[in-house]
C-alpha cells in the first residue's frame, strides 16, 4: 500500500485538551461575573442569555448531531414554562417541584410529538415541530381561563429576589446542561447519533435502530429546554406566549446555534448569550436591531457555515 | 445453506425491478452478481438487507426467516453491507469510525471500553489501515476510504457480507489487493455476495456467478459457464456477431466535436484521464465501456456540467462556458436518466424543449419530432410518467431534438429497456442519421447496439481511452477484451 508518508501522530485530535481546559477556566470567571461591578440590569440580561444558551445547546444536539432541524424549540420550552406556571399559580406545588414537573412534562410532550414525527423523512420533521408550536399557542389561547391566554399567567412565588442569586441559578442550569449534553455528545451514543444524522441508511445497516436514537436525543433536548423554560418563568414572574411559545423565538434560538457553531454544543451556548446581549445593546435602534441581528446571521450562514466555534476547529485541522 | 432467498419480487411504480429471483449462498462462498446497469443487482442487495420492503418472496438466514425485518435487525443477525456510496464521519478519526460500527445497539453505553478499541485496531490491521488509524477520513486516499468501508462492514462479525461495487474507482493494482482481502474474508469462514460491473475482476475471484437482466435471474453457475452462456453473452456482453449494420461508408467528414486532454476528478477519484477524441459531422460516434468507466462524465464535461481541465471544440470553436449557452449553440445532451417531467404531458415536455423557438419554427419542429416518433403524436396528452420505457426514451430524444441540436449526445439510449424495445431505439437512431440534420454521439455499455449504429467507436476503461477506430475494426482488435 502506498499510504501518504506516515506523518507524526495525528495533530488532529478531535477533542484537543485545550478546549476542555478553556471551558473549565471559563467557569470561575462566569461565577465571578456579577461581582465585577455590573449593574443589576446588566446581570439580568446575562441571566436571560444563559437560559437562551441552554435552549441553543438543546437545539444543537438535535440538529448538529441527530440532523433533525427542530423549528419548534419553543414548543418544548413552552410546555415546561406553562406547566411550572400553572402548577404554581394554582398553588399546587412550590417552585422547585414546579421546575422539575416542567422538565418532565416537556419530555412527555416531546415524546408524544416526536414518536409520530420522527418516522417522517426529509424536511417533514421540521415542519411538524413548527406546527406543534402553533397548536400549543392556540390551545393556550383557547383555554385562557386556565392559562391566562394571550395575557399570560403570573407566578406568585419566586426562587429568589436577588439578581445575583438568579444569575447563579441560571448559570448552574447552563453549566449542568452543558456538561450533560457534551458528555452525551462525546459518548458512543453521540457517535451513533451523528452517524444516524449523516447517513441514516448506513447507520441502519450497521445495526442501529435510528428512530430510537433520534427519540432519545429529542427527549434529552426536551428535558433541558423544559428545565430552562420553567426556571426562566420563575425568574420573569410570568409565562407569556410571546416569550415562551413563539415560532420567532424559535428562530432566534436557531440563529444563536448557527452563529455559535453547529455540532459544537458550547458554540451555540456562546451564541445564545451573545445574541441576547447584542439584542439588548442595540435596543435603542428599535426595529433596526432585529434587522442587524438577521444580517449578522445571514453573513455567518453564507461565509462561516460552521459558525464561530466551527471556524476555530477548522483552523486547527488545517494546521 | 447460509442464505436462501426465494421468489423475490420488487416493484417501483411501473418498473418491475426484481421479479421472481431465487438466490442461495452457501458457507464460505463468494457469489458474484453481474448484469447490465438497471438489471436489478443493487435492488436485490437492498432487498436482502431490508432497505427496501420486499413485495413478494422470502429471505432466510440459516433457519431464521428474516423477511420484512428492518435493516438494523438484519444487521444484527449476521448480514452486513458495504454501500457503493457511503461517507464516513468526517470529524471522527478512522479508528472512531470503526468503533462506531462495533458499538452495540444500546443507548446506555456512555464510554468506549479498551476492549472495543482493541477490536477496532485489530480490524484496521486486517484491512491494512493501522498506520492511518488516528487520521481523519478526509486525509485518506480513495482506496483507503474503501478499505475503511470494508472495515466497518467487518466490524459486525458478519457471516454474510454484501459488497456493492467494491472495486468501483480502484486502479488495477488496488483491485488485486482488494480481491486478496475478500478472499481472506472467505478463509475466515465468511460468505460474500459482491456486485460488480467489472466482470473480469469478478471472474477470478468468485466461486459462483449469478447473472441478472431486467430484474430476472438468467444464469447461476460456475463463472466460466456463466460467461459462456448464450443468453448472458447476449444481454450483457453483446453477441459480437452483428457488427455489420453500418454501411462501410468511411467518409471522413469534418470534425464537429474535438476533445483534447479532458480530465475530470471527483474528489480523489480520477473519473476521466486526459481523454482526447473526435466526433465527425453527420456520423454516429459511440463511446463504449463498462458502467463507471467515465462515459457519462465525458458527456457532462463536454456540456460543462462538471468541472474539467483540457479543451473542447465544437464546430471549430472553443465550446461556450456555461451549460445553457452550450445547449443554445447546438450541443444538446439527452441524459441517462431521461429527466422527463413526469407529471407533464408529452406535448408539454416537448414544448419545454422548444420554448426558445419562434412560433413558426416551433410548429415545424413539433412536426419533425412527431413525424419521427408517431407514438408521441398519438400520446400527446398523456402524462410522461405513464409512458413505457421505450416511449419515454423517444420522448427524451424528442425533447432534445426540439432544441435544434447540431450534435446530440445520448447517454445510454438503451438503458433499462427490454430487448424488444431495443429495435425501437435502433430505428430511432437510424431515422436521425437519415434525416441528415445532425450528428450523434452515443454512450453505450451495450456494445452490440453501438456496433450496429456507430461509424466510429471509442473504448473507455477506467477514465482512459484505450482504443479508438472505425467500427469494422473493433471486433477484431479489441473484441476479446470486452465481448
Amino acid at each position: 500500500m502506498n499510504h501518504p508518508a506516515t506523518a507524526a501522530p495525528s495533530i488532529l485530535r478531535r477533542l484537543p485538551f485545550s478546549t476542555t481546559a478553556l471551558a473549565w477556566l471559563a467557569v470561575p470567571c462566569l461565577i465571578a461575573l456579577p461581582f465585577l461591578g455590573l449593574s443589576e440590569y446588566a446581570i439580568g440580561i446575562f441571566t436571560l442569555g444563559l437560559f437562551f444558551a441552554v435552549y441553543a445547546m438543546g437545539w444543537d444536539l438535535l440538529f448538529g448531531y441527530a440532523g433533525e432541524p427542530n423549528f419548534g424549540a419553543t414548543f418544548l420550552i413552552g410546555v415546561g414554562a406553562y406547566t411550572a406556571a400553572m402548577l404554581n399559580s394554582n398553588g399546587i406545588a412550590p417552585p422547585w417541584i414546579c421546575v422539575i414537573a416542567g422538565s418532565v412534562m416537556s419530555v412527555i410532550a416531546g415524546v408524544l410529538l416526536a414518536l409520530p414525527a420522527l418516522r417522517l423523512r426529509g424536511p417533514y420533521f421540521g415542519l411538524v415541530t413548527l406546527v406543534a408550536v402553533l397548536i400549543l399557542r392556540q390551545l393556550i389561547i383557547l383555554f385562557s381561563h386556565q392559562t391566562g391566554g394571550e395575557i399570560g399567567i403570573a407566578v406568585p412565588d419566586v426562587l429568589t429576589l436577588s439578581a445575583v442569586a438568579n444569575y447563579e441559578i441560571a448559570l448552574a442550569c447552563a453549566i449542568v446542561s452543558a456538561i450533560m449534553i457534551v458528555l452525551v455528545a462525546r459518548s458512543p451514543f453521540g457517535l451513533i447519533l451523528q452517524a444516524v444524522g449523516q447517513d441514516p441508511l448506513n447507520a441502519q445497516a450497521m445495526g442501529f435502530s435510528i428512530v430510537k436514537y433520534k427519540l432519545a436525543a429529542f427527549c434529552y433536548s426536551a428535558f433541558f429546554s423544559g428545565l430552562a423554560g420553567a426556571l426562566m418563568t420563575f425568574y420573569m414572574g410570568t409565562a407569556s406566549l410571546n416569550v415562551f411559545v413563539d415560532a420567532s423565538v424559535g428562530v432566534q434560538i436557531i440563529i444563536a446555534a448557527i452563529i455559535g457553531g453547529r455540532r459544537t454544543i458550547i458554540g451555540p451556548a456562546i451564541g445564545g448569550v451573545f445574541l441576547v446581549v447584542l439584542g439588548e445593546y442595540m435596543r435603542p435602534f428599535g426595529r433596526l436591531s432585529e434587522l442587524i441581528v438577521a444580517v449578522i446571521a445571514l453573513l455567518v450562514l453564507l461565509f462561516l457555515p460552521n459558525g464561530l466555534l466551527g471556524l476555530l476547529k477548522l483552523k486547527r485541522s488545517a494546521r | 445453506m447460509l442464505l436462501k432467498a426465494t421468489d423475490l419480487h420488487k416493484r417501483f411504480g411501473g418498473l418491475q425491478a426484481v421479479s421472481g429471483v431465487n438466490l442461495t449462498v452457501g458457507e464460505r462462498e463468494i457469489v458474484g452478481l453481474i448484469g447490465p446497469n438497471g438489471s436489478g443487482k443493487s435492488t436485490l442487495l437492498s432487498l436482502l438487507m431490508g432497505i427496501h420492503r420486499i413485495d413478494g418472496g422470502t429471505v432466510r438466514i440459516g433457519e431464521t426467516d428474516i423477511t420484512g425485518w428492518p435493516p438494523h435487525r438484519i444487521a444484527r443477525s449476521g448480514m452486513s453491507m458495504m454501500f457503493q456510496h457511503s461517507r464516513p464521519l468526517l470529524q471522527q478519526t478512522v479508528l472512531e469510525n470503526v468503533l462506531l460500527a462495533l458499538l452495540p445497539d444500546s443507548m446506555l453505553n456512555f464510554r468506549f471500553s479498551e476492549e472495543l478499541r482493541g477490536r477496532a485496531r485489530a480490524i484496521l490491521g486486517q484491512v491494512h489501515l493501522t498506520e492511518v488509524a488516528d487520521r481523519l477520513p478526509g486525509e485518506l486516499a480513495f482506496a483507503d476510504l474503501r478499505r475503511l468501508e470494508l472495515a466497518k462492514t467487518l466490524a459486525a462479525h458478519p457471516k454474510l457480507m454484501l459488497l456493492d461495487e467494491p472495486f468501483a474507482g480502484l486502479s488495477a493494482t488496488e483491485v488485486r489487493e482488494f480481491s486478496t482481502l475478500i478472499r481472506t474474508m472467505r478463509d475466515e469462514g465468511r460468505s460474500v455476495i459482491l456486485v460488480d460491473h467489472n466482470v473480469k475482476g469478478v471472474h477470478a475471484l468468485v466461486d459462483r456467478m449469478v447473472a441478472m437482466s431486467s430484474g430476472a435471474k438468467i444464469a447461476d453457475d460456475r463463472p466460466d459457464r456463466v460467461l459462456a452462456d448464450e443468453q448472458v453473452r447476449r444481454v450483457y456482453l453483446g453477441s459480437g456477431a452483428s457488427g455489420t449494420a453500418v454501411a462501410a461508408s468511411q467518409t471522413s467528414s469534418a470534425p464537429i466535436l474535438e476533445v483534447a486532454d479532458l480530465t475530470v476528478r471527483y474528489g480523489k477519484a480520477c473519473a476521466l484521464d486526459k481523454v482526447s477524441l473526435t466526433a465527425r459531422q453527420g456520423e454516429v460516434t459511440a463511446i463504449v465501456g463498462l458502467n463507471g468507466a467515465g462515459k457519462s462524465t465525458l458527456f457532462h464535461a463536454v456540456c460543462r456540467l462538471v468541472r474539467s481541465t483540457g479543451s473542447v471544440h465544437f464546430d471549430g470553436h472553443a465550446i461556450a462556458d456555461n451549460t445553457a449557452q452550450i445547449a443554445r449553440s447546438g450541443v444538446v445532451l439527452c441524459p441517462e436518466k431521461r429527466e422527463l417531467f413526469g407529471d407533464m404531458t408529452v406535448f408539454e415536455n416537448l414544448r419545454i424543449g422548444g420554448s426558445h423557438l419562434p412560433v413558426a419554427d416551433f410548429r415545424q419542429r413539433i412536426d419533425f419530432v412527431e413525424t419521427l416518433f408517431p407514438r408521441l403524436a398519438e400520446r400527446r396528452k398523456q402524462n410522461a410518467r405513464t409512458l413505457s420505457g421505450g416511449e419515454q426514451q423517444q420522448l427524451a430524444i424528442g425533447r432534445a431534438l426540439m432544441m435544434k441540436p447540431k450534435l446530440l449526445l445520448i447517454d445510454e439510449p438503451t438503458l433499462g429497456l427490454a430487448p424488444v424495445v431495443l429495435d425501437l431505439i435502433s430505428e430511432t437512431i437510424e431515422k436521425l442519421r437519415a434525416s441528415g440534420e445532425l450528428s450523434l454521439f452515443i454512450a453505450e455499455q451495450n456494445i452490440t447496439f453501438a456496433l450496429r449504429h456507430a461509424n466510429s467507436i471509442h473504448l473507455l476503461e477506467q477514465g482512459q481511452i484505450v482504443w479508438s477506430g472505425p467500427t469494422h475494426r473493433f471486433v477484431d482488435e479489441v473484441g476479446h477484451k470486452v465481448l
